[in-house]
């Protein structure tokens, strides 16, 4: 049973400004950690690795920097951890990135399950799961809130819907993107920090894999283009509403509508 | 293909040059400046590095998008035949931005017995409903639906495809995305198009710290997901277009998930779960009163929560009081009547989207967090809100 689990080393705070003036993202304190989603994804493999006997492999992109979110996966009880990492790769968008991860996966060797965390807290967009399980043929779930079971060739989940739990059962090779809080993310252990402070970890550069290709990667392989950032207006306003009690009723009936509170709701 | 290159003759200020980057993507390589993978293209280096940095973009062979036209959106079914609102929301957004650069709207139906949907999608100003209806499509499968969306995709060609930002939405979008190896931009809250049929996408990211306005201007289709409730339903009109009806072979229809249990879930939920809230405070006089806010949470799918003051009198289950001795809530939409503002109730709710308060005492502090105040009495403005919102309603069955 092999399982690789997809990271990815995010800023230490979403808290993040952007200077009005010059435009330019204000970082006090640029630390980063592991993305917070992706430790429910640890952690589920990890489980699965304890109740049922797997090979746990980390999976990340990024700079030279990022190791620092493999070594944290071995403190937690990885076994085994990839960095994809290249200038080349810089740039890269939800495809870009999406597809690198699936050449890193080819080269991670037979995987049966591959976990992903629900979204980043930076990028937010939660969709890289589904088109590495698109780049790799393989069936994906989302929204993965347990897991019932695991046997030789397939995984039992529960599907959370707004409306609906569905039970599935989906054959590995698989994708899963699990939901924040299936389990309690354990802490990293001192313990394993010494037992794998020296452990490799294979660092592949575009030439390792399998399509060398540069216009698949980075910038170049990235289908969206960011034609610029800045801050979020401001939506909070206060307004006291005036007239006669039936006009600030009508006035208020407006503005419910107008913030779309008076739509039909699920 | 676009990269940038770095002229280091220019650079007076290494380390100014350094901290520009909001990703920490330039570093110093042995001395001299280089850009490592964690860059963005954002190109804030390139505005603000003084000619250090230039963006040097190679005339690539783009797309020839006179052959993709039309603007797509793509039905979202709930329970296999009711159509979930965000389709519609995204039909009103889609004949906007089709307006603007002389394209039709074209609507993609996936499910089972849906020909009522569809219906409904042409009086909501698709031009041409193209309906996949088997069997096999009356629950959601991400290997028939990306199938059937594929097929569709590269029947029509569609210059730009709308998804609802729903859980299959969120699942269908990027797989289609992938496969034709285009863009997607997620959870979109501005859309406009531009005279190149350029989508102009904007989108929250860090938490909604910043905003980024994203492109995709050689790949077609354009993906996009939209949320449920960023745009708002169009009127209804005449029904104008007309409905294809499409068919894929069973083996494209095939999964290879197994669905054992679809379980509805139980809708009871606590005022922490629930979207809007009308609080009673103690300017609510007596027990059948709250009759009046019940009815007001009725009409806008919320919940009635209440003060500490109206939990003792008895009139209220505690479970539905507010405040650091109840719970803490952050709805979308919060209506205080006649609650002061005691510090205990607010720091339960203060984090709320949007706050309107009702009070008769200008000098109540509830006022202070307010975002929408009215001073007013809660007997007259009450009653008058809910017929107002009673008429509207009305008018648009």
């Amino acid at each position: 049973m092999n399982i690789l689990v997809c990271i990815k080393q995010v800023p230490g705070t979403s808290q993040v400004e952007i200077d009005e003036k010059t435009g330019v993202l204000k970082r006090d304190g640029v630390e980063s950690k592991m993305n917070p989603f992706d430790l429910y994804a640890l952690e589920t493999a990890l489980r699965l690795k304890q109740q049922y006997g797997a090979t746990v492999t980390a999976l990340t992109m990024g700079p030279p920097q990022a190791e620092t979110v493999i070594r944290e996966a071995f403190m937690m009880g990885a076994d085994r951890g990839i960095v994809l990492s290249d200038r080349r790769f810089g740039g890269a968008d939800v495809l870009a990135t999406s597809y690198t991860l699936s050449q890193g996966v080819r080269i991670a060797g037979d995987i049966d399950l591959i976990i992903c965390g629900k979204q980043t807290t930076d990028g937010d967009t939660a969709q890289v799961g589904a088109e590495l399980a698109e780049f790799l043929g393989i069936p994906h779930v989302v929204n993965v809130c347990s897991i019932r079971e695991l046997t030789e060739s397939a995984i039992e989940l529960v599907v959370d819907l707004p409306d609906y739990e569905l039970t599935e059962r989906i054959p590995f090779p698989c994708l899963v993107t699990v939901e924040k809080g299936i389990f309690e993310p354990r802490l990293p252990s001192f313990k394993l920090k010494m037992a794998t402070k020296d452990r490799e970890i294979v660092w592949l550069k575009l030439d390792d894999l399998p399509d060398k290709d540069p216009a698949h990667y980075g910038l170049n392989g990235s289908p969206t283009q960011v034609k610029r950032i800045f801050p979020p207006e401001s939506h909070v306003e206060h307004v006291t509403l005036a007239g006669s009690d039936p006009e600030k009723a009508a006035e208020l009936c407006e503005l419910l509508d107008r913030k779309k509170f008076l739509q039909q709701m699920r | 293909m676009a990269r940038i290159e770095i002229h280091p003759e220019l650079a007076a200020d290494k380390d100014a040059l350094l901290k520009l980057c909001p990703f920490g993507a330039i570093e110093l390589d042995g001395g001299t400046l280089a850009i490592n993978a964690a860059c963005r293209m954002c190109r804030i280096c390139i505005k603000k590095g003084g000619g250090v940095f230039e963006f040097i973009e190679d005339a690539a062979p783009g797309i020839d998008k006179s052959q993709w036209n039309g603007i797509a959106v793509l039905a979202e079914i709930d329970d296999g035949h009711h159509l979930h609102p965000v389709t519609l929301e995204l039909l009103g957004k889609a004949r906007e931005l089709a307006d603007k650069v002389n394209y039709p709207v074209y609507a993609l139906v996936i499910g089972h017995n849906v020909a009522e949907a569809a219906e409904k999608l042409l009086s909501y100003g698709a031009d041409e409903v193209f309906v996949y209806d088997s069997p096999e499509l009356e629950f959601f499968k991400i290997e028939p639906y990306t199938n059937v969306l594929e097929d569709f995709i590269r029947k029509q060609r569609p210059s730009s495809m709308l998804v609802g930002g729903t859980v299959n939405g969120r699942s269908l979008a990027p797989r289609a995305a992938a496969r034709f190896r285009t863009g997607l931009t997620a959870d979109c809250t501005v859309l406009d198009i531009s005279p190149s049929t350029d989508l102009d996408q904007i989108r929250p990211a860090y938490g909604g710290n910043i905003m980024a306005h994203i492109n995709t201007p050689k790949h077609r289709p354009q993906f996009a997901t939209v949320r449920y409730k960023i745009f708002s339903i169009p009127e209804e009109s005449e029904a104008k277009g007309k409905i294809t009806r499409c068919e894929l072979p069973e083996t494209a229809l095939a999964s290879k998930i197994d669905v054992l249990e679809r379980k509805k879930k139980e809708v009871e939920q606590g005022i922490e779960e629930a979207e809007v809230l009308i609080v009673a405070g103690r300017g609510v006089k007596k027990k059948e009163d709250l009759e009046l806010l019940e009815e007001l949470a009725g009409l806008l799918n919320g919940r009635i929560a209440s003060t500490r003051a109206v939990i003792e009198a008895g009139w209220m289950n505690p479970k539905l009081q507010i405040g650091l001795s109840g719970r803490t809530v952050k709805p979308k939409l919060v209506i205080t009547c006649g609650v002061s503002g005691a510090i205990q109730f607010v720091a339960g709710m203060n984090n709320s989207e949007l706050i309107v308060a009702i009070n008769s005492d200008p000098g109540a502090s509830i006022f202070k967090v307010a975002h929408v105040r009215l001073v007013g009495d809660l007997y007259t403005i009450l009653p008058e809100l809910i017929r107002n919102i009673k008429s509207r309603k009305a008018e648009r069955i």
